[in-house]
């Protein structure tokens, strides 16, 4: 059973939706006293990276995130949550993967947000991405994105410049796409998490 | 790079799509979900719902169209109509749609997208502009085109980018319904100084078109009905001509 973490931030209906189609099971959590109950954990999150953080702490679930030892997958500003910081409202994240979220700037002459779909490469070998090609499209929208980096980024989009598509910590990992709406490659994905 | 995408955009009244539809294995042309469905599996990457009711149903009408698609569907969609204030568009974002759209409501109270955007993010936001050139000026238009603003297209863009657009769905009612192209230069002009991502709509009638618009202007895609709706360029052969032009599509 899969626990969507559920601070208040943003839409999950699509989320569950996704999770339906697939026949994988769900339940929402509100605290951390019910986490034992669970064996996998989802962080979903639209918005304003450092809105959903200050949700997050008020939730009173921020600290007992950290010290899960179960798969938990962070989604789009879910996986911002897990960096050091975030130069959205220059914000201190959960600092579970030791990168940055930052913004696509100007002189990188590309329109922002980073809406649609985009090929994502494997940078190194994850089960996250069983049976998904290579370069397969996922969708994207976002403006700040994490910093590629050599240890932790799983996979790697291009888009002004190369950055983390999908990363992974031990048992932490974070996509910015959406696989929720990411046609079968995004349901795909979601099944190899909920089998991890 | 990110891929240039295709849309197909339906009109939706009372819950069910007006205009017909005629592919073959549908067994219902009015379902809008079922049709989104279709065009999901053909490979559509967006689609965009533009709800026409009239009546004081709709909000609830809507709400169950969008829970329906988000249910079935696994591309991201748009929807838009009769979107006037904040918690029109809460409720819409609750039920699964990934964005929405507003015209006049944007242009009768600009501060609508100021409110929009810090609510629910700028990605939500998509601003439709239907635009049309009278006396050697590009003017705003609502309702369809039936009334003519004083606004001038592009500052009217300008104007909301700045105020958290993000993203510009532009209709060119000069070019809509003639299936003669869509409008090249105007789309040009704008892209060019946008810097959030912008939809060309009006006047596509083949391949070609499409083509065009992406290698002339640049645009970051494009919307079209009756030629998807009719069969007349079927999605998944307008991507593999547009592959061929070295456009990028995710096919």
């Amino acid at each position: 059973m899969i626990g969507i973490i559920n601070y208040g931030a943003g839409n999950i209906f699509s989320l569950t939706a996704a999770l339906d189609r697939q026949h994988i099971s769900y339940e929402m959590v509100a605290s951390s006293a019910d986490f034992d109950k669970y064996d996998h954990f989802i962080i979903p999150g639209v918005g304003h990276a450092g809105a959903a953080m200050q949700k997050l702490e008020e939730s009173g679930m921020a600290d007992a995130i950290k010290g899960i030892d179960k798969p938990v997958l962070g989604i789009c500003v879910g996986m911002q949550l897990m960096t050091e910081f975030s130069e959205e409202g220059n914000s201190d994240l959960l600092g579970i993967t030791p990168v940055k979220t930052l913004l696509f700037t100007s002189d990188l002459k590309v329109k922002v947000p980073h809406m649609g779909w985009n090929r994502v490469y494997s940078q190194s070998e994850n089960s996250l991405f069983n049976g998904i090609q290579d370069g397969s499209y996922f969708y994207f929208v976002h403006s700040y994105f994490i910093e590629f980096n050599s240890t932790f980024t799983v996979a790697f989009a291009d888009y002004g410049l190369k950055f983390s598509a999908a990363f992974s910590k031990n048992n932490f990992y974070g996509v910015q796409f959406h696989p929720e709406k990411s046609g079968e490659a995004g349901e795909q994905l979601l099944k190899n998490f909920s089998e991890l | 790079m990110v891929s240039k995408r295709i849309i197909p955009c339906l009109d939706v009244k009372d819950g069910r799509t007006v205009k017909g539809v005629n592919f073959v294995n549908l067994r219902d042309a009015g379902d809008p979900v079922e049709l989104a469905w279709q065009y999901s599996r053909q490979g559509a990457d967006e689609l965009v719902f533009l709800d026409i009711t009239a009546t004081n149903e709709r909000r609830k009408t809507m709400v169950e169209l969008v829970k329906s698609v988000a249910r079935q569907v696994n591309i991201p969609f748009t929807i838009g109509g009769g979107i006037n204030e904040l918690s029109d568009a809460d409720v819409l974002l609750n039920s699964g749609a990934d964005k929405i759209s507003i015209n006049s409501a944007a242009v009768r109270n600009p501060d609508l997208i100021n409110e929009l955007a810090a609510a629910f993010g700028k990605q939500f936001v998509v601003i439709a502009i239907d635009t049309k050139y009278v006396n050697g000026k590009n003017l705003v238009h609502l309702n369809g085109g039936r009334i003519t603003t004083e606004l001038e297209t592009e500052q009217w863009i300008k104007e909301v980018e700045d105020r958290g657009a993000g993203e510009i769905l532009l209709t060119s009612m000069d070019h809509d319904g003639t299936k003669a192209g869509f409008d090249t230069n105007l789309l040009k002009k704008i892209n060019q100084t946008l810097s959030i991502p912008l939809i060309a709509s009006g006047g596509a009638g083949c391949m070609q078109h499409f083509a065009d618009i992406f290698l002339e202007a640049n645009v970051d895609a494009a919307l079209a009905a009756s030629v998807f709706h009719y069969g007349e360029i079927l999605i998944p052969d307008l991507k593999r001509e547009l592959r061929k032009q070295n456009i990028e599509v995710r096919l």
